[in-house]
């Protein structure tokens, strides 16, 4: 993976009359990931996704899009060019077919790619004769995701992928996004809220919380800077301050005490081994114990 | 194919769990030396993983020894795979006899006692493991 840039947000903010939807959020996509962009309801995932294609204007900071700014006349309709965004409302034309709609698509875009276009026809088990009126949620995505994927964008923006589709159906898009960033050179930029999906496909991730990015970087990375410190004692767990740098939260219950750490478990098992436990275990934790975490309300 | 979907869930990184299951498989004879691996676009898809966390598993697999990957020609099981394997497990057993042993001094036990202890545990003479 190289280290180009495709989006990178400094300062951003965005207030829609007396909300501060967006407060200085900053984010970084590199080049060729797949890039989970999570957040509760309300985090400020979409005013981040319009600001981004020019549909909104930020109040105050930058937007950058393949280091181009999303408001200058020039460089975005440059940008609508090269991405692909597929709302969370999967929007299509109610009155075409499936046929009808990727002829349609596939005139406005020249570096249509017809190959990929067949090999989801296929791969989606879709038949062009269908109306999407009557088209079932999973469908209709796959036909959203199907006019993205061919158009030869170099980024695709994708609000909640997933939201509706069971299982299976799930994992044949997700299947599609991971085929999709192996042989197309592309980037994937996508909001969810299915943890565990964005576990499986994504190398980076980027958690906001009130308009602000609260925790961002590749998985792997954030995986070995958490890491949960259990200890038990013979007798009732002592109530203790961690003071190593890091520390998210500290629970107690009877003889165990919980250690949740954002800066790697060493420097707290250090510290906490003068109270002389009986056991101490570090575990690695999941996406979902980082988000809840991080958005865990605090007023 | 050899290689089965990790769990993405379970806090281990994915590309680790896919370094281990390769190890495995050369373990236990499912993959032999000079046998060639899935490239990471297929693999990608069957496992509907990131490529780039299957690049980095191959990345790392190389580093260790396990497999070579040859430019253009893909990645293949590497001759001295096992006897690698072999100083490997010797690598991390240390880690866990480290990690035993400072456990045991958090307890307050003296180095004297612990090397007493492992004497006796290997002669086979304890009376009954201590649990907590």
């Amino acid at each position: 993976m190289s280290d180009r840039t495709v989006i990178e947000t400094a300062g951003l903010w965005k207030r829609y009359d007396d909300i501060e939807a967006l407060r200085g959020l900053d984010l970084r996509v590199p080049h060729g990931s797949i890039f989970g962009f999570l957040g509760r309801n309300g985090a400020g995932k979409t005013t981040t996704i319009k600001v981004l294609l020019g549909m909104a204007r930020p109040t105050r900071g930058e937007a950058r899009v393949f280091g181009l700014s999303p408001f200058e006349p020039h460089s975005g309709v440059d940008i609508r060019g090269r991405v692909a965004f597929v709302s969370d409302e999967k929007d299509l034309y109610d009155y075409m077919t499936v046929g009808e709609i990727i002829a349609f698509t596939r005139s406005f875009y020249p570096r249509w790619n017809s190959n990929l276009e067949q090999q989801y026809l296929r791969k989606f088990d879709l038949a062009t004769g269908r109306a999407i009126k009557g088209l079932s949620r999973g469908t209709r995505t796959k036909v959203a995701l199907l006019l993205a994927l061919c158009r030869g964008a170099e980024l695709l923006i994708l609000d909640e992928p997933t939201s509706g589709l069971d299982p299976a159906m799930a994992e044949d898009v997700l299947q599609a996004l991971v085929g999709h960033v192996a042989g197309e050179e592309s980037t994937i930029f996508f909001s969810s809220h299915q943890l565990n999906e964005v576990e499986q496909i994504a190398d980076h991730v980027a958690i906001i919380e009130r308009g602000q990015t609260v925790v961002s970087g590749p998985l792997d990375e954030l995986r070995a800077q958490y890491q949960r410190i259990q200890l038990v004692f013979d007798g009732e767990a002592p109530d203790i301050r961690v003071h190593a740098p890091g520390t998210h939260s500290v629970r107690r219950k009877g003889r165990v005490l919980t250690i949740l750490s954002a800066g790697g478990g060493t420097a707290v098992v250090d510290e906490v081994r003068g109270y002389r436990p009986a056991s101490i275990d570090v575990t690695p934790v999941t996406l979902k114990d980082i988000f809840l975490e991080s958005v865990k309300t605090e007023d | 194919m050899i290689l089965l979907k990790p769990n993405p869930s379970s806090g281990v990184p994915i590309y680790l769990q896919l370094m281990e299951q390769v190890k495995h498989a050369i373990e236990t004879g499912a993959l032999k030396a000079g046998e060639q691996l899935p490239s990471i676009r297929p693999l990608a898809e069957e496992l509907v993983v990131n490529p780039n966390t299957v690049a980095k598993a191959y990345r790392e697999l190389e580093h260790e020894g396990v497999i070579e990957l040859r430019q253009g020609a893909g990645a293949f099981v590497s001759d001295t795979a096992t006897t690698k394997r072999d100083a490997e497990k010797l690598k991390a057993a240390k880690v866990l006899v480290a990690q035993g042993i400072e456990r045991l001094r958090a307890r307050g036990i003296t180095d004297e006692e612990i090397r007493r202890l492992v004497e006796a545990e290997l002669a086979g003479i304890t009376e009954g493991k201590r649990r907590e």
